[in-house]
């Protein structure tokens, strides 16, 4: 079912248009350092009245925030990033290959996956020089796995936004509209306890918010489930969202 | 031996017919041209044959296989030039090549060995490791070329070779084609609405508009079936009396006198042929003639005959304007 090649061969490509294009890696990378650097550095002696406790800085509290809000927009970006395929008529070239939707989708993911997960390990090493520390050095090697998961997720989402558009001009509409309220209810910036309960039962919609709680708990021992219910749940909406991804490249394509 | 055939094939969308039942067969080794103006269809049937589009009715076999149910076997076995450049600007153009060739499953030996030949058939080994964004539109489209034949194809579907290309490297793209067709001995299908490239280069066209086929067959024949060259002279004296003696030739199909200005036009079957024994007869006659011009019927003169119009009338935005003018560029034959 899953051809190999096709994967690693659309994976190769992804790798190969990152590493060519310096001002993508650039631009993406610079917002969530401004952001680590400007709400860590400048709430750093705020007083948050209890709602964090009292042994976690709010640097090491927002760095795992912060990643997860990289993944989630780079990941959004390399799954819509199809459309620029459809606009510069490369998407053709994959489309009329003997390979099914399925291979391409996992080889779009996972070529996404990485590139995603460099520029999340680049600002988490920045973190470190500015100050951020983690006891849990083990934490380094097994926070790849929420990473992962995250990027898959997001990914999907993106392809499956792209399978329903028919140009580019939503783009800006869906980082407005899908990416930031995604990352406001993750609880990336303050536990989703802080917000009404209204607010915050949509949290638990949110894949990220597992996402994040999963990285806090491995870098910060602070998470609000288990860890491994973190890890469970997002691999259950891998599932979901990438069958739905392969479903509505389907779609799409049988006009 | 057909390598395509297809019966009744039609593609609707919403409203639109853009395919209205259309029926022909490619036979296996020709290069078989869609001739037709913008928006007659041409496009919309090269992507059901490709089976990127399904069709809405119809029968269509692609080197044995059906359309509707073989989707995979047909990719394998066409090679596809979209009429939009479709390269990745930030691979090179043997990266390209490579991701083409491996997303079709081919081992690296004979990737390596396929890529090289191919960047040779299209003179672009020189460039091979340079970026496509620095690539004009004339070596993309080689590229594009190399790119559809990597893998070995059965068949070749060009859709708009050369569009948008300027004269001399149009002539170029048109060598290549001639060139891959007699040696990797490959059926190519492509589509145009210059009727020079179609002339130059197709063992058959069909002539398509409105989303039907109005007429299929050589170049040679469509311009035959227009009953044959016009002579046209112009004559100094005794001008009835020549036209009476032409008039009374079997080998002369018509004659058509315009008195007032002493012009004959003589429609013959070999026009070159039949000048010298008109000279011949005048000079017996003792008759003076002033000019004397042959005129072959052109493939546009086919189109006008068959469609009622030409193909420039037929579009109308204004891209065309600027390609009447290439045209008018192109050096007579």
């Amino acid at each position: 079912m899953i051809d190999t090649r096709a994967v690693y061969v659309l994976w190769l490509r992804e790798v190969k248009r990152y590493s060519r294009s310096p001002s993508r890696i650039v631009s993406t990378i610079a917002m969530p350092i401004l952001l680590l650097i400007f709400l860590g550095l400048g709430f750093r002696q705020a007083n948050f009245g209890g709602i964090l406790p009292k042994s976690i800085s709010y640097i090491s509290f927002l760095v795992p925030g912060i990643i997860g809000m990289s993944l989630l927009s780079t990941s959004v970006f390399a799954g819509i990033s199809v459309l620029w395929d459809r606009e510069f008529g490369f998407l053709k070239e994959i489309t009329v290959a003997p390979i099914n939707n399925l291979s391409i989708v996992i080889g779009r993911a996972i070529g996404g996956s990485t590139t995603s997960m460099i520029q999340s390990i680049i600002v988490l090493i920045v973190a470190m020089v500015i100050g951020f520390s983690s006891e849990n050095l083990i934490g380094f090697v097994t926070i790849l796995i929420p990473m992962f998961l995250i990027s898959i997720i997001f990914i999907s989402l993106g392809l499956i936004l792209a399978a329903n558009m028919t140009d580019i001009q939503g783009f800006g509409m869906i980082m407005n509209l899908v990416v930031f309220p995604l990352f406001l209810l993750s609880g990336a910036l303050f536990p989703i306890k802080a917000l009404p309960s209204y607010i915050y039962v949509f949290s638990y919609l949110d894949p990220l918010t597992y996402g994040v709680d999963a990285m806090r708990g491995i870098l910060c021992n602070l998470s609000a489930f288990p860890v491994v219910f973190d890890i469970f749940i997002s691999s259950i909406f891998v599932i979901i969202l990438l069958s739905a991804a392969v479903y509505f490249f389907n779609k799409s394509e049988s006009k | 031996m057909c390598i395509i055939s297809i019966k009744n094939l039609t593609k609707q969308f919403d409203n639109l017919v853009a395919v209205d039942h259309i029926s022909f067969k490619v036979k296996k080794g020709e290069i078989f041209g869609l001739l037709g103006p913008n928006g007659a269809g041409k496009t919309t049937t090269v992507n059901m044959l490709c089976t990127l589009l399904t069709p809405t009715s119809g029968y269509a076999k692609v080197d044995e296989h059906d359309v509707y149910k073989n989707k995979v076997e047909i990719r394998k076995s066409i090679g596809l030039v979209f009429q939009e450049p479709a390269l990745d600007s930030y691979l090179t153009a043997r990266e390209n090549l490579e991701f083409h060739a491996m997303i079709y499953g081919m081992e690296k030996k004979e990737r390596n060995k396929r890529i090289d030949e191919m960047l040779n058939l299209v003179e672009l080994k020189d460039k091979a490791d340079e970026l496509i964004g620095n690539f004009s539109g004339g070596m993309k489209r080689r590229l594009e070329i190399a790119r559809g034949l990597i893998h070995k194809p059965k068949i070749l579907f060009l859709d708009e070779p050369t569009l948008g290309l300027d004269v001399q490297t149009r002539r170029h793209i048109w060598g290549y084609i001639n060139k891959l067709n007699k040696k990797e001995k490959i059926t190519i299908i492509l589509t145009t609405h210059y009727l020079e490239e179609a002339d130059r280069l197709c063992d058959r066209i069909a002539i398509i508009d409105h989303g039907r086929i109005i007429v299929t067959d050589s170049p040679h024949k469509l311009k035959e079936k227009l009953g044959g060259d016009i002579i046209s002279l112009k004559i100094n004296n005794n001008f009835s009396r020549f036209a009476n003696e032409l008039g009374r030739l079997k080998w002369i199909r018509e004659v058509k006198a315009s008195k007032g200005n002493m012009n004959l036009f003589l429609t013959v079957k070999e026009g070159n042929r039949a000048i010298p024994k008109i000279v011949y007869l005048a000079q017996k006659l003792k008759i003076k003639i002033n000019e004397i011009d042959l005129h072959k019927p052109s493939l546009e003169d086919v189109f006008v005959h068959f469609t009622g119009s030409s193909i420039r009338e037929r579009e109308n935005n204004g891209k065309l304007k600027l390609e009447n003018l290439r045209k008018k560029m192109v050096p007579a034959k």
